[in-house]
């Protein structure tokens, strides 16, 4: 299993991801000016920051020239996984649905949040059980999950243990998907759950779910 | 903007905040009058800021050898060797006076800052801490500085990706009108990669790196840095300048590459002074000389005079040395990263500094002249009447259940989670302990590799404290830093420290800095630590009277294993506590005596080789896992540090403590850095050479008794409502 991370300029947490990555599989970056994937497997959006997000977050990534082909990627059905701010620049490229706003808090929140696992039927859940509690962190300014219209329950992937939502996100939502599951969007960061050492290991369970049944695109 | 219009120079350089006697020796040494873009250059050259004029004699007395020391002071920041051909580089610096004009930017800016002056070495920032200081809550004034410099603290280190893992915050009335800010970064190199700014070889070519020039920043270091703050503060606005983290985000992996490429020959960091500053600091301490063109320099805005560019602190800038047949390849690292390059002159033969605007010689100036800052003695005078008034009492109740709870809820000792949560303590996937979860944050320094070597980082300071005496209370900070090295199981491998004093030209302010730096340089020999470089922040000081004497003490420790690391909590109901260390506690300059209203009043003397033993006792006992909880016994005393770890757990205690002087100086009188509280299997605990059991984890509440009478009852819920309260409150 090879996964691909982007880095577009300004990225940070690219390198935790591809530490993640590494402990299921082989990981490699994508330079946001290459619009080749290099043939990899699995595509991870990764979280921190973009050219400074200093426009609406994710506003400028999803023209990277590497997002042209990220999105093809997805239509024909390969994994992609955006955390925090890849959720932001999936959510701008219209590869899921809704948008993330400022925290009701107005502050940046940085804290280890319980999520639920509300449908283990994606690329990126299907080694978790419905129900699975897993410990994750959060951190994020911009992380409140709105939808206007309402939203297939099956895209709800992930939602944030009762009294746990750190950011006033509807519904409690903490991950979505697309109708076909192949593209996951959460705010919390699994990269950083992935060892006991620095907190956790549940986090691995994603990276892990797409690496026991590689996807093959269609 | 043009430099005012006066009738000669002399009244200029006054003007530029120079002495008459500088302007004399600086006319001396040139053998002629120095033009308007020279006379900018010395004003900023020879400033407190840059040329460290009150301190530089009195820094001497710090220690600086150690066997692990691979670069000491006079670098952009220091390193210690951590072993495995790597070395941890680190340094903390103040940002106090812009902070106190613009808070967010001001902090901000203070980040970007430190981080820069850690890639300068060549290693890539791994962490930061800060130091802040406000006035006291109950002020509009200081919960709006505190609140913009939290937010700009992480909004500078949240987008670029440093943890920020640690620091800490006190508020006291004489912060007031000028508060602290000190931001310590911590980084890591292979040792082959790190660099130094030393210029060399003539031929080769000045690379100017990173965000254009603008008039932001102009004269900060002489105009705020360097003078007391006063009424007009408002218009110096301008002077504080303004960061961008993504642009330094860049910068910071396009040096990183061009070390790693090795196609840099010398790299320095352009702060205070800017241009002045770096380009002449490069060609000192490789002892050539510079040209440098101010017409190549990409400006921000038309018009800027020569002058202004060469003074400039505009934000995320470096300078770089590069050999004349490795400018292309470094250009094209730099437009890989988006990362503006120019080349903007050259290395000489000669010893001095030229400026040019578009070939004409603007400024020139012998280097050795530009950099010989006068350096003054102090003239210290113990003061004969107390410098500051007894804080205001905001505590009647005698009982010591209040008390605790007063405690636990005033905003020195409530908990840090509402600050801490607005920070990314976890980028970079090697926090094995976050903020809160142990005394020092702990790092591990190989996160591919898992479980392994790691480092231990910490910063301290009680100003309050070193007011009351201030060798002894420098001493300390020293002391409790390393203590809080020593809880999670780390060694101390150097230091680094940041002097926030007020105006040195008076005698009483003079005395504050000089016991000071004896008690830093006292506790540095006892411990055996090694200063590897610092900051020093003086004028600290408005129509009020000066700061609290703040010396900030930053230090890195070393573990061998990372999952050893200590924590503070109480872990297991039924585990033993026990008391580890020779403490001698006091309420001179407790927090409670601040709540009583008590005037300050000196502390005891620090017994340097008790502290070294208990430091030494609880390391071993971490690391070789007897214990399950660690905790330093500091502000509020035993009481305080018993409730820090049963809050943290989730779990009571039921204690007995020996009269250790009279009930209260029991329960919450303070010695810092002298004494520990460990938990653990009882028989484990016996091991520990000076551990005294003192009680049990477990319950619902913390009862505390002295000599047998129980004095505190009180559930952990009332307990954790005051603590998670006291800052919670400032934010919203």
């Amino acid at each position: 299993m090879r996964f691909g991370v982007v880095r577009f300029p300004g990225s940070c947490d690219e390198r935790d991801a591809l530490l993640a990555a590494d402990r299921v599989g082989e990981a490699d970056f994508l330079w946001h000016a290459d619009p080749d994937l290099h043939g990899v497997d699995a595509v991870i959006v990764p979280g921190g920051f973009s050219y400074g997000d200093y426009l609406r977050v994710g506003a400028i990534a999803r023209f990277a020239p590497v997002m042209a082909s990220v999105l093809a990627f997805a239509r024909d059905g390969g994994p992609v996984l955006g955390i925090c701010n890849g959720f932001q620049v999936l959510c701008e490229a219209g590869l899921l649905p809704g948008a993330l706003l400022p925290n009701t808090s107005l502050r940046f929140v940085c804290r280890q949040v319980e999520v639920e696992v509300v449908n283990p039927d994606t690329a990126f859940t299907r080694a978790c059980a419905r129900g699975d509690r897993l410990s994750i962190p959060v951190k994020h300014t911009t992380g409140r999950f709105y939808s206007p219209g309402p939203l297939d329950e099956r895209q709800v992937v992930l939602r944030y243990a009762p009294g746990q939502n750190p950011n006033g996100s509807q519904d409690d939502i903490a991950g979505v998907s697309n109708a076909a599951g192949n593209v996951l969007g959460l705010m919390p960061h699994p990269e950083h759950a992935v060892d006991p050492l620095t907190g956790s290991a549940d986090g691995l369970k994603l990276f892990e779910s797409v690496a026991i049944e590689p996807a093959v695109p269609a | 903007m043009s430099l005012p219009s006066l009738p000669d120079q002399a009244a200029r350089a006054v003007e530029l905040g120079l002495t008459a006697g500088e302007y004399a020796r600086i006319f001396e040494r040139l053998g002629r009058e120095p033009n308007d873009v020279e006379l900018a250059m010395f004003s900023l050259m020879w400033s407190e800021h840059c040329g460290y004029k009150h301190s530089r004699k009195l820094l001497r007395a710090l220690p600086t050898e150690g066997s692990r020391v691979v670069l000491g002071p006079g670098e952009n920041a220091g390193a210690v060797d951590v072993g495995g051909g790597r070395a941890v580089a680190f340094k903390v610096e103040s940002h106090n006076h812009p902070s106190a004009v613009e808070p967010f930017q001001g902090a901000a800016t203070g980040v970007g800052g430190i981080l820069r002056d850690v890639f300068a070495v060549g290693a890539r920032p791994i962490a930061v801490l800060d130091s802040l200081r406000f006035g006291e809550p109950t002020s509009e004034r200081s919960r709006y500085l505190f609140d913009g410099a939290v937010a700009g603290i992480g909004h500078y280190g949240n987008s670029i990706g440093v943890p920020t893992v640690g620091g800490e915050v006190y508020f006291e009335a004489p912060y007031e009108a000028n508060c602290l800010i000190n931001a310590m970064c911590v980084g890591l190199a292979t040792q082959e990669r790190l660099i130094r700014s030393a210029a060399a070889g003539p031929g080769n070519v000045l690379v100017l790196l990173g965000a254009s020039t603008g008039r932001d920043g102009i004269g900060g270091a002489s105009v705020l840095a360097s003078a007391e703050l006063g009424e007009a503060d408002q218009a110096k606005r301008p002077s504080v300048q303004i960061g961008d983290p993504f642009a330094e985000s860049e910068l910071l992996e396009c040096c990183l590459d061009l070390l790693e490429r090795d196609l840099l020959v010398a790299l320095q960091d352009l702060g205070a002074a800017g241009l002045t500053s770096g380009a002449s600091e490069m060609a000192e301490k490789g002892g050539v000389g510079v040209d440098l063109d101010v017409a190549r320099v990409p400006l921000r805005e038309p018009g800027m005079a020569p002058w202004e560019i060469m003074i400039s602190e505009s934000q995320e800038r470096m300078l770089g040395v590069v050999a004349p047949d490795q400018l292309d390849a470094v250009l094209a690292v730099c437009e890989r990263w988006q990362v503006r390059a120019t080349a903007i002159g050259g290395v000489t033969d000669s010893d001095r500094l030229r400026v040019l605007d578009d070939g004409a010689v603007v400024a020139d100036l012998p280097v050795p002249t530009l950099v010989d800052c006068p350096l003054y003695d102090l003239e210290p005078a113990a003061p004969t009447a107390p410098l500051y008034p007894a804080p205001a009492r905001t505590l009647d109740d005698d009982d010591p259940g209040a008390a605790l709870v007063a405690l636990l809820g005033s905003p020195n000792l409530a908990s840090r989670c509402p600050v801490f949560e607005q920070y990314d303590p976890i980028v970079q996937s090697r926090t094995v302990r976050r903020p809160a979860q142990a005394d020092a944050a702990v790092l591990v320094l190989d996160p591919a590799a898992g479980d392994g070597p790691a480092i231990a980082v910490a910063i301290d300071g009680n100003g309050r404290r070193v007011a009351c005496a201030p060798r002894e209370g420098a001493a300390e900070a020293v002391y409790e830093c390393a203590a809080n090295l020593a809880a999670t199981g780390a060694e101390p491998l150097g230091l680094t420290n940041c002097l926030n004093f007020g105006n040195p030209e008076k005698p009483h302010v003079a005395w504050q800095l000089e016991q000071a730096v004896g008690g830093l340089a006292d506790a540095c020999r006892a411990l055996g630590v090694p200063v590897v470089g610092g900051n020093v922040s003086l004028y600290n000081e408005s129509p009020d009277g000066p700061i609290y004497p703040s010396p900030i003490v930053g230090m890195v420790g070393e573990l061998a294993q990372a999952s050893r690391a200590g924590r503070l909590d109480f872990h297991r109901a039924g585990d033993a506590i026990a008391l580890v260390g020779a403490f001698r506690p006091s309420l001179a300059g407790s927090e409670l005596a601040k709540l009583r209203g008590a005037p300050l009043a000196p502390i005891p003397a620090p017994d340097p080789a008790a502290i070294r033993a208990a430091h030494a006792a609880v390391r071993d006992a971490v690391r070789h896992g007897r214990v399950r909880g660690a905790h330093d016994v500091a502000e509020g005393g035993l009481a305080v540090a018993l409730a820090e770890s049963a809050l943290a757990g989730g779990l009571g205690a039921d204690v007995d403590l020996p009269a250790l002087g009279d009930r209260d100086t029991t329960l919450f009188g303070e010695a810092l850095g002298a004494a520990f509280l460990v938990s653990g299997d009882e028989a484990e605990l016996a091991q520990i050479p000076g551990a005294m059991v003192i009680g049990r984890v477990g319950g619902e509440g913390l009862r505390i008794a002295v000599g047998g009478d129980l004095v505190v009852d009180r559930g952990l819920e009332e307990l954790g409502a005051a603590h998670g309260d006291g800052v919670a409150r400032l934010f919203s």
